[in-house]
């Protein structure tokens, strides 16, 4: 429970009066993570909407093992699972309105495809056929971020221009534990709390950055603590607990809507999985670990809830099995097509009118390819090897 | 009114104007225009910059479309990126040449390839106006020729102005053009002045276009940016050494021109590249390399490269000693005409 374990509070030596700004502390986060599935709070909480955030963490679980398993068959070149943060994904793409903006980094393929990208399209990146399957545009989605943190910037410079254009639009950022420690989560907070752009920064604290833990990766209390530095508030939430995640997030959408300016919001959760499938968690962590969060699994957390509410029966908990099995069927067997590639798309989009210099470039691949062509007419069927063993 | 009558009207309208004012006057031409164009970056505001080519656009135009950034490169440029994601066309400063480094990623990253990440849904119309080169006694970090780490990355364009008009004609298009565009300033030639008239209408040159700044039959300088000057001033005294030389402004370095340098070099079948950055690795290869490619067999020379030397950028005390000047561009024609001798 290392992530969990309750770390000192910060208690600043207060400064002269007429340098504070604000009183730091309802910026403050709370000692404890918010929660609200086993809690009396969760009386208040909305059955639809539990419901909507049931059925989508089932799909959202389903997803990930069907990407996952892509990644074995060689259909994917890798997948970030986010198995055990899906409570996270869900949330994030419930709050949103549809003239909001989602800015994902690698690891939330999942909050796209339920803020309703086509999964495939959301997997393009991953596969390798182009760095962004869709139209960030028609989605208000943007391209999966894999530097880290440099999507946080963009996030509040989309914010603040919507905000001069008059839009009540809110832009919703999210970043891991290890993306905190980059040069450009400060920049972006520090911008954002300046100009009071209506900016969500959401913070999935998954435990590790790759194999580094949190406490190599930061001295702060907590990474919610943060925000008081920058002048917003600052909330820390159960991860795993998609009520609570989405409460929150909630309130720091409207309040950003409403003018009030950013919110920094850290969900301590856990990654179940390896970084990605090309990475060995046993040598950085142990099963036990691994199995005390299996108890503290979201889909787990609202189940039981909704169970013990009388509000999920072995019906609904089927309909939504069938639900996610039928899409995972559809992504299986979209994604064991091989994707439709022109090799001339190489210089298709690199300015807006290709230059001279690309020209002539694109004039000799188009003649290699008609070369390989005639090749293939003289001698072959027109395949390669590597496409008949498949 | 007759063109005959207007050119009249415009040489008299016309005064001594400085690089500076004319980048100032697309700024604040461009702000005017579109409502899309937003100014952006460290003290661009109030103080109009530290070289005052901002001064009185926050004034005339409000916070919201000159807008004083905290000091943060990175971040200036990042929030561009998301701003330009929502339709504005952002013109940002970055203060001096080595300030720009942190915002590298940014600008690698993102700016340069969301066009490509996103086949084309995603433009970026960013203009990163950076402040570049030596010569003015700036202490170390201050000076830098960066050109080439930019010219090095896909999906960006990148232009520098040797004149007065073209400083106003070269941002004017930049910040007109649907992709990102590293508008390179000269620091020296901030206050260079020529007759120019800032009421008259401006011809917008089109990116990606060199010129032909002195004609000649001997050999041709091939320069950009604070070195134009000096390479037209090493052309007029190679007169008395019986040379005629002919001196191209590359302006843009990204598209390059093939088209005009080949066309000089072939005329004149001896070249040498002029600029004041680094040549180990600098544009001064790709460009040797592009002419000899294209120009072979006309060339009656190697092509020889005048840069600065392969050294950090030296104190300011010491400049003088980096900086190609018309001797050494002398030299180097003296070298031609031995290579073509032997």
């Amino acid at each position: 429970m290392t992530v969990m374990e309750q770390r000192g509070v910060y208690r600043p030596t207060p400064p002269p009066a007429w340098q504070l700004r604000t009183d730091p502390a309802p910026l403050l986060p709370d000692a404890e993570p918010y929660r609200v599935l086993g809690t009396e709070a969760a009386g208040k909480a909305d059955e639809e909407l539990l419901g909507r955030l049931y059925a989508q963490l089932v799909r959202g679980r389903r997803y990930n093992t069907q990407a996952t398993a892509l990644t074995k068959q060689g259909r994917l070149a890798v997948y970030p699972s986010s198995t055990g943060q899906e409570a996270c994904e869900v949330a994030a793409a419930l709050v949103l309105e549809e003239r909001d903006w989602l800015f994902p980094s690698y690891r939330d393929t999942l909050a796209a495809v339920a803020r309703g990208l086509d999964p495939v399209q959301a997997l393009t990146l991953l596969r390798g056929d182009w760095h962004t399957g869709y139209d960030p545009r028609e989605y208000r989605i943007a391209p999966l971020c894999t530097p880290l943190a440099t999507q946080l910037p963009h996030a509040v410079g989309l914010a603040h221009a919507a905000r001069l254009k008059g839009d009540d639009v809110v832009a919703l950022a999210m970043v891991g534990d290890g993306g905190t420690s980059e040069g450009d989560f400060h920049e972006a907070l520090n911008f954002a709390a300046v100009w009071q752009a209506p900016v969500v920064f959401l913070v999935q604290n998954n435990g590790f950055a790759i194999s580094v833990p949190l406490d190599k990766q930061t001295a702060a209390p907590s990474l919610a603590h943060k925000a008081v530095g920058y002048g917003m508030p600052g909330r820390l939430v159960d991860g795993n607990d998609a009520a609570a995640v989405h409460e929150v997030l909630s309130e720091a959408v409207s309040r950003a809507r409403e003018g009030g300016g950013p919110t920094l919001v850290e969900a301590v959760t856990y990654r179940m999985e390896a970084h990605t499938n090309a990475d060995d968690a046993t040598r950085y962590r142990g099963d036990a670990e691994v199995e005390a969060w299996r108890a503290h699994d979201p889909i787990v957390l609202l189940e039981r809830e909704l169970t013990e509410r009388g509000l999920l029966d072995e019906d609904r908990m089927r309909a939504a099995r069938d639900d996610a099995e039928a899409m995972a069927a559809d992504l299986r067997g979209r994604m064991n097509q091989d994707p439709d590639l022109d090799p001339m798309d190489l210089f298709r989009h690199v300015y807006a009118e290709q230059t001279t210099q690309l020209r002539e470039q694109a004039a000799q691949l188009r003649a290699e390819l008609e070369a390989s062509n005639e090749e293939h007419t003289d001698g072959t069927d027109g395949t390669d090897g590597e496409e008949n063993a498949r | 009114m007759s063109t005959v009558a207007a050119e009249r009207a415009t040489k008299k309208a016309a005064k001594p104007a400085t690089m500076a004012q004319a980048l100032g006057r697309a700024l604040r031409d461009s702000l005017a225009e579109d409502p899309a164009v937003h100014v952006l970056g460290e003290d661009v505001g109030a103080l109009g910059g530290v070289f005052r080519v901002t001064d009185g656009l926050t004034k005339e135009f409000g916070e919201d479309r000159c807008t004083d950034t905290p000091l943060a490169e990175a971040g200036i440029l990042g929030t561009a990126v998301g701003m330009a994601m929502y339709g504005l066309r952002p013109v940002v400063e970055m203060q001096f040449d080595a300030f720009a480094y942190p915002a590298f990623e940014q600008l690698i990253s993102h700016v340069a390839r969301m066009r490509n990440r996103t086949r084309g849904a995603m433009p970026m119309p960013i203009t990163v106006r950076v402040p570049y080169g030596g010569g003015i006694g700036g202490v170390e970090h201050h000076s830098d020729s960066s050109e080439a780490y930019y010219m090095a990355t896909p999906g960006l364009h990148v232009v520098t102005p040797a004149t007065v008009a073209d400083a106003y004609g070269l941002l004017r298009a930049s910040i007109a053009s649907d992709d990102p565009v590293v508008f390179l300033e000269p620091k020296r030639l901030y206050w260079s002045k020529a007759d120019w008239n800032p009421d008259a209408p401006q011809a917008v040159e089109p990116i990606g276009k060199a010129v032909v700044r002195r004609t000649g039959r001997s050999a041709t300088l091939l320069t950009y940016g604070p070195s134009v000057p000096v390479c037209m001033e090493a052309a007029e005294a190679a007169v008395a050494e019986g040379w005629d030389l002919e001196v191209v402004d590359l302006r843009s370095l990204v598209p390059f021109d093939d088209e005009t340098v080949a066309a000089s070099v072939r005329r004149t079948g001896r070249a040498v590249v002029v600029h004041e950055s680094g040549g180990f690795g600098g544009p001064g290869g790709e460009i040797a390399a592009r002419v000899t490619e294209r120009c072979f067999h006309h060339l009656e020379a190697p092509v020889l490269r005048v840069a600065g030397f392969d050294i950090p950028y030296p104190p300011p005390m010491l400049e003088r000693h980096h900086l190609p000047g018309v001797d050494r561009i002398l030299d180097a024609v003296a070298r031609l005409q031995w290579e073509a001798d032997n």
